[in-house]
């Protein structure tokens, strides 16, 4: 059967060229999404600039690592908006994956020849790219609101973003395969990005939660977004952070193996979900 | 095209696409009930059946929305889900939804697509200019796509399924929010691409108008093919004066039973 007529190999170059070609297409449309683009910088501007100005007076930040002096808590607070972005931007694009999967869009991606696991993950990395864009512009704007790490954090970050930003994707993307009550934005909004969000070190440091609530404080500790928010503040100040970058690791290769599996329609738990939604059958 | 059971398709000349005894059912709910079919390298077969008849479901299942349980399907030999990578190298689509990015141009729609099947950058530009040649929208390609008409729109989704050349080319209700001209225009170019290129067509459509009486013909209701010919038997054979009240006769055989 291997002989058969036409059949092209698909080398090293062709999966590069698959690869750019829909990392590229995420970014494209990103860039004609204006009020994406805004809405997604707004959000973490708001929080830097509103909440973040007012709680500075309710919450002191001791000297804890990475940072070697007393740190303002907008600074403190940076890399937990960082880590929102990446979250939402997650969210966003894993919702779009399973809202489309029926419909022409994903359905074209996935009648490529190419193995569903390697789209899939590069359609995630695809979403991180987009997600890598609002980051720069909003730590750009933090820039000039006086948060300034080392400008080697700036490229020592890199990395923690795409670890960061493919477990929070790979997360969601199986989520939302699972759950179907996750399929509206609301839903997520209630159910994982905001316990996901607070119950993390992105708004305070661990040690003030613990004072308050041990139980909190375990919560924190066994929430991935903890680490990955860890990972980016450690990474920001290029330093690495061993445990959070062993446990976001092991994490996303968790969640991709179980995104892959749950959201591949023709395996996963997706597919048992019913029949094709857009007309006939 | 109409084929037998177990009636051998040579390995040297493989059909664009066979369908063998595929069933599926969703839950308790039979939607294909073995179902076989055939498209010969450059015929043109139209899959006509009502809405509901499971066309859909078929398409899902040769394009490895979900796998087939049960029975086989081969892409110019190649079976889908043992050898995907060879038998969706062989394989375009229309599907029924649109499926083109209105932000971007027509050029970056087709790039992408050559990108999803291992072409670079500039073999995927000469490819993409080669099929928007042959439907007629060379002139097109740095326009974004949201700027064209419902027919122009499907014109380059029909040449986007052709960009990597394939055996067999699917089209799901593809004139559906079309107007008459643009539909005769989509429906004449993909006739002739059949002839020229040497590629198998499988047409779904639910409307009568659109089936020529020289076409191969298979007529899929409530999940199962109810006839399997050229069109003109089909209206000889129950003695019917139009294509219309033949395929009502067929589909209606067992609305008792409803």
């Amino acid at each position: 059967m291997t002989a058969m007529p036409k059949a092209r190999r698909l080398d090293v170059s062709a999966y590069i060229a698959c690869f750019y070609g829909v990392v590229w297409r995420e970014v494209l449309r990103f860039l004609h999404q204006r009020e994406r683009f805004l809405a997604a910088l707004v959000r973490p501007l708001v929080w830097l600039f509103v909440f973040a100005a007012g709680f500075r007076q309710v919450l002191g930040v001791s000297i804890i690592p990475p940072y070697e002096t007393y740190v303002l808590y907008e600074v403190f607070v940076t890399p937990g908006l960082v880590g929102m972005v990446l979250l939402f931007n997650a969210m966003q694009t894993s919702l779009s994956m399973v809202h489309d999967r029926e419909t022409g869009t994903m359905r074209t991606l996935l009648v490529s020849p190419f193995p569903r696991s390697f789209l899939l993950v590069s359609k995630l990395l695809g979403g991180v790219a987009v997600a890598l864009l609002q980051v720069y512009a909003f730590l750009l704007i933090a820039y000039f609101w006086e948060i300034e790490p080392p400008l080697i954090g700036y490229v020592t970050v890199l990395p923690a973003l795409v670890l960061s930003g493919l477990m929070l994707g790979a997360l969601a993307l199986f989520m939302s395969s699972v759950i179907r009550q996750l399929e509206n934005f609301a839903g997520v909004m209630n159910f994982v990005i905001f316990p996901m969000f607070f119950a993390s070190s992105a708004l305070y440091p661990l040690w003030r939660i613990k004072e308050s609530s041990p139980l909190l404080y375990e919560i924190c500790r066994l929430n991935p977004f903890t680490h990955a928010v860890e990972l980016i503040r450690f990474a920001l100040y290029a330093k690495v952070a061993p445990a959070p970058l062993v446990i976001v690791a092991g994490f996303t290769a968790f969640f991709l193996a179980a995104a892959i599996y749950a959201y591949n329609p023709s395996k996963g738990l997706i597919g048992r979900r019913g029949a094709p939604r857009n007309g006939g059958a | 095209m109409a084929l037998s059971e177990g009636q051998e398709t040579s390995i040297a000349h493989p059909s664009a696409l066979e369908v063998r005894r595929v069933s599926h059912r969703f839950g308790a709910k039979t939607v294909l009930d073995e179902v076989s079919l055939d498209v010969p390298q450059g015929a043109f077969v139209v899959l006509l059946g009502p809405n509901g008849a499971g066309k859909s479901t078929l398409f899902a299942l040769i394009t490895r929305l979900y796998d087939n349980v049960s029975g086989e399907i081969r892409i110019l030999g190649h079976d889908v889900r043992r050898h995907p990578m060879a038998a969706l190298q062989q394989l375009g689509v229309v599907f029924q939804s649109r499926s083109l990015d209105g932000d971007l141009s027509v050029m970056q729609n087709l790039t992408y697509h050559a990108a999803l099947h291992g072409f670079g950058r500039r073999e995927g530009r000469r490819l993409s200019e080669a099929v928007l040649a042959m439907v007629g929208l060379v002139d097109r390609a740095r326009d974004k796509v949201r700027t064209l008409s419902g027919g122009q729109a499907r014109r380059v989704e029909i040449a986007r399924a052709l960009l990597h050349d394939p055996s067999l080319l699917l089209l799901d209700e593809a004139t559906v929010g079309l107007d008459i001209a643009s539909r005769e225009s989509v429906i004449s170019i993909v006739r002739g691409l059949a002839r020229e290129r040497q590629v198998g067509v499988l047409w779904a459509t639910h409307l009568v108008d659109e089936v020529d009486p020289n076409d191969q013909l298979v007529v899929l209701h409530r999940g199962r093919v109810r006839y399997s010919g050229p069109a003109l038997d089909l209206v000889a054979g129950v003695k019917a004066d139009s294509l219309r009240t033949a395929f009502m006769h067929v589909t209606e055989l067992d609305q008792p039973d409803a």
